[in-house]
């Protein structure tokens, strides 16, 4: 019976000096909460890696491999088979084990790491004696050193050795949490949601805020973005979600405020109710979606604008992408066809026809001057509502 | 209180059609191609809804076949035709305001290199059957028409086309969209000439996943899949002998009374007609000989999903018309002479012979409601 493991390797975690340590900790910690719905695992680390062993053989290795790929601080994985430490054992085993990846390729080579110096085989022998049962056992196959279809690795460890046909890519970064939290304005276009994900790539914890104004947006907009919520914790981890009635408030810039300033205005008060949330949340950041220039109120002029009345920063992980970078992004977290549902959102609603294009601080502050929000951006944050979202476990029956 | 004024999107199955459906559920649960009893209690029940059909729409039970619905009938019937009559004549006539599921599949011809033309109407948004005439020619192949326009209820004229272009051309293939017309609008199948003709179940107090295809006897069509000889290996698979039994109740149930329902839903358009002129910059789209199961109108300045939105927390359901504002606008109430600020805030109200006068009185004091406390 072959037993087989996920090994998990962490790249730029490796790097880190005396923290190590605790951002290692806190990666176990997503891993294992993340890997619970799926079976039970034990867990050891050495050399950088994580030893991922299902406590039983009918274990959904599969589903587990796809979940540590979304698992930020993970820079690569692959799934191997355990051998004993002889080389009888190892070609026995690699033969067999290897059957499904070297009958789908046209040429291989083999290499070796030996962690333990004490294995009295040297990398290359341990090349040379499974290269060579392989060829016997697979005679389509060609040793191709330069670009081969499979790389065979075998490691030789302190225990055990191990056998398997490649790393693949994890999600790479840091692990979600080391780098404290902040909180995500999500509109449900297409921008947000990569936003948050970039973000959580570098370890940050994400809570996301909305704004809802009904009835110029509906449930299903609502809806939309929660949905988009859902999607995004499979990267990040539980995200706390948090509505903000706002129709109010686009009411009164649209009654007292000069029309070219609606959009702009409109931002400063999200920023300003979004930052007394983030100090409820215990958020120390802000995170929007905005790339400069993409839109009227995106462009410099109006980024100072809104970056005025925030005490807390602003990150715009996006700020340098081309639409394009960042809807292929939107693509691969799979969030694209969600964000491009044709619902009116609360930035579309009121929309100026000639919005101001470089306003200056000064005439934004008078024109938003024309009416004291204090009252209803207080209200506002008051009846704001909370709704945490978890990582969904699969819904796959047992087979 | 609930006022349903979206029965163009669809309809509530009535009693006699959800009757059927438990009946097909329970008792009746075979499959029609099994040789024992159940099976043959449940063959009756397909051809007995195929005889209601063919009553209704005044042919042969052997002329129908059922379908998934009408977009599936649609695209059965236009790529249908054309695998088996445009070898050697690549041209297809369509009009330009058809639904989706005709437009994308000659999208899709067009494509795969055949010639689709598209004729739109005139200025005032009127057909007129010349202009159909005019494209139609020994190298056309198939010509498509709907019979009623979906998002506005114009009628189109169908059946004078259909005549001219059929002496003109007996080889022609006609097809006509009847969904919005089918126990609706009184016609037959034959006085229109159509040599294929779809409609739906849903809309007609059926149920959702069934619909049907009038093929003339004599027109032979390519299936669109193959598999066991069901529906004369037209459209091969097991069928769905509750969705078809529920289809063929809800026909029975009205096929009898078009014209009464005709005149009631008439006279329930001249009142909101005259309802609506009473709200300011409210503007009727559809026209006083359209089928009066549709009204389209637009209420500017304010967005249709705005005032869909504002209706429905009033428990009013109406549709917004396929005007959206993030770019997914059909176009067709332009076709129809609407501006694209207009289009923008275009809603439409779709009747029922059941539906009561009292939601046509809340939807209209609704709308002067929202003029107050919307703003724009």
């Amino acid at each position: 019976m072959q037993t087989e493991i996920i090994l998990a390797k962490y790249g730029e975690l490796a790097l880190k000096g005396l923290n190590r340590n605790t951002f290692e900790d806190i990666l176990m910690k997503n891993i294992k909460r993340r890997l619970k719905p799926i079976g039970s695992f034990s867990y050891t680390r050495a050399q950088s890696t994580i030893y991922i062993v299902p406590e039983s053989s009918e274990m959904d290795l599969d589903s587990a491999m796809e979940t540590l790929k979304k698992i930020f601080g993970i820079a690569a994985l692959c799934k191997a088979c355990v051998c004993e430490k002889n080389l009888e054992d190892i070609s026995r085993v690699g033969i067999s084990y290897l059957e499904e990846a070297l009958l789908g390729a046209r040429t291989f080579k083999v290499e070796a790491k030996r962690a333990d110096k004490q294995f009295p085989f040297k990398s290359p022998d341990i090349c040379r004696e499974l290269g060579g049962q392989l060829l016997e056992a697979y005679p389509h196959l060609q040793v191709d050193v330069k670009h081969p279809d499979v790389t065979v690795m075998v490691e030789i460890r302190e225990k055990n050795a191990f056998i398997h046909a490649g790393n693949e890519k994890g999600a790479g970064g840091l692990p979600v949490g080391s780098s404290g939290k902040a909180l995500l304005l999500l509109s449900g276009g297409i921008d947000s949601p990569v936003a948050g994900y970039r973000m959580a790539r570098r370890g940050v914890h994400i809570s996301a805020i909305h704004y809802v104004s009904p009835p110029y947006t509906s449930d299903r907009a609502k809806e939309k973005v929660e949905q988009l919520c859902q999607k995004l914790t499979a990267y990040c981890g539980s995200i706390a979600f948090f509505c903000v009635p706002f129709t109010e408030i686009q009411e009164e810039i649209k009654r007292y405020c000069p029309e070219p300033y609606f959009t702009i205005i409109m931002r400063r008060l999200m920023v300003e109710i979004a930052q007394q949330i983030a100090a409820k949340d215990d958020c120390s950041a802000l995170i929007t979606g905005e790339s400069i220039g993409q839109v009227a109120s995106q462009t410099m002029q109006g980024l100072v604008c809104t970056d005025a009345v925030s005490r807390i920063p602003i990150f715009r992980p996006l700020i340098g992408m081309d639409k394009t970078e960042i809807i292929e992004t939107a693509r691969e977290i799979d969030t694209f066809d969600l964000s491009t549902l044709p619902y009116e959102d609360c930035c579309t609603v009121f929309t100026p026809k000639h919005p101001k294009v470089r306003p200056s601080l000064k005439e934004v502050e008078a024109a938003q001057g024309q009416y004291d929000f204090t009252a209803s951006v207080e209200k506002a944050v008051a009846n704001t509502e909370m709704k945490i979202f978890r990582i969904q476990a699969g819904n796959a029956f047992k087979v | 209180m609930e006022y349903y004024l979206d029965h163009a999107a669809t309809t509530k199955p009535c009693p006699a059609a959800i009757e059927a459906l438990q009946r097909c559920l329970t008792t009746h649960y075979g499959n029609p191609s099994s040789l024992h009893r159940l099976g043959v209690e449940a063959q009756r029940e397909v051809e007995q809804a195929r005889s209601w059909i063919a009553a209704a729409l005044g042919c042969t039970p052997q002329e129908i076949t059922f379908t998934s619905g009408a977009t599936e009938s649609n695209h059965l019937a236009i790529t249908g035709a054309v695998q088996t009559y445009g070898k050697r004549k690549k041209k297809l006539v369509v009009s330009a305001v058809e639904h989706a599921s005709v437009r994308n599949t000659m999208q899709h011809l067009q494509n795969s290199g055949y010639q689709v033309v598209t004729v739109t109407p005139d200025k005032n948004g009127c057909y007129h059957a010349a202009d159909f005439l005019a494209e139609v020619d020994e190298n056309t192949c198939l010509l498509s028409m709907m019979l009623v326009n979906n998002e506005t209820g114009y009628c189109l004229p169908v059946q004078s086309v259909f005549r001219a272009a059929k002496r003109r051309f007996p080889e022609l293939i006609t097809h006509c969209d009847a969904v919005q017309g089918f126990l609706k609008i009184p016609f037959q199948v034959h006085t229109l000439q159509a040599d294929l003709l779809s409609v739906s179940g849903h809309k007609i107090h059926g149920v959702k996943g069934i619909g049907a295809l009038y093929q003339k006897n004599g027109v032979h069509l390519h299936p669109t899949f193959y598999g066991g000889s069901q529906e004369r290996g037209l459209r091969p698979g097991t069928e769905s002998v509750p969705l078809i039994a529920a289809f063929g109740a809800a026909v029975q149930t009205y096929g009898g009374t078009i014209r009464e329902r005709y005149q009631l839903v008439a006279e329930k358009k001249a009142y909101l007609l005259e309802q609506l002129q009473t709200i300011p910059n409210c503007k009727v789209h559809s026209t006083a000989d359209a089928s009066p199961y549709i009204i389209s109108f637009s209420m500017q300045p304010y967005r249709s999903e705005i005032l869909l939105h504002f209706l429905e927390k009033r428990g009013i359901f109406v549709s917004s018309g396929s005007a959206c504002s993030k770019g997914k606008k059909s176009g067709v109430p332009v076709l129809f002479g609407a501006t694209e600020l207009e289009a923008d805030s275009i809603l439409r109200v779709s009747l029922s012979a059941e539906t009561p006068n009292k939601a046509l009185d809340v939807l209209v004091s609704e709308l002067q409601a929202a003029r107050e406390v919307l703003l724009y």
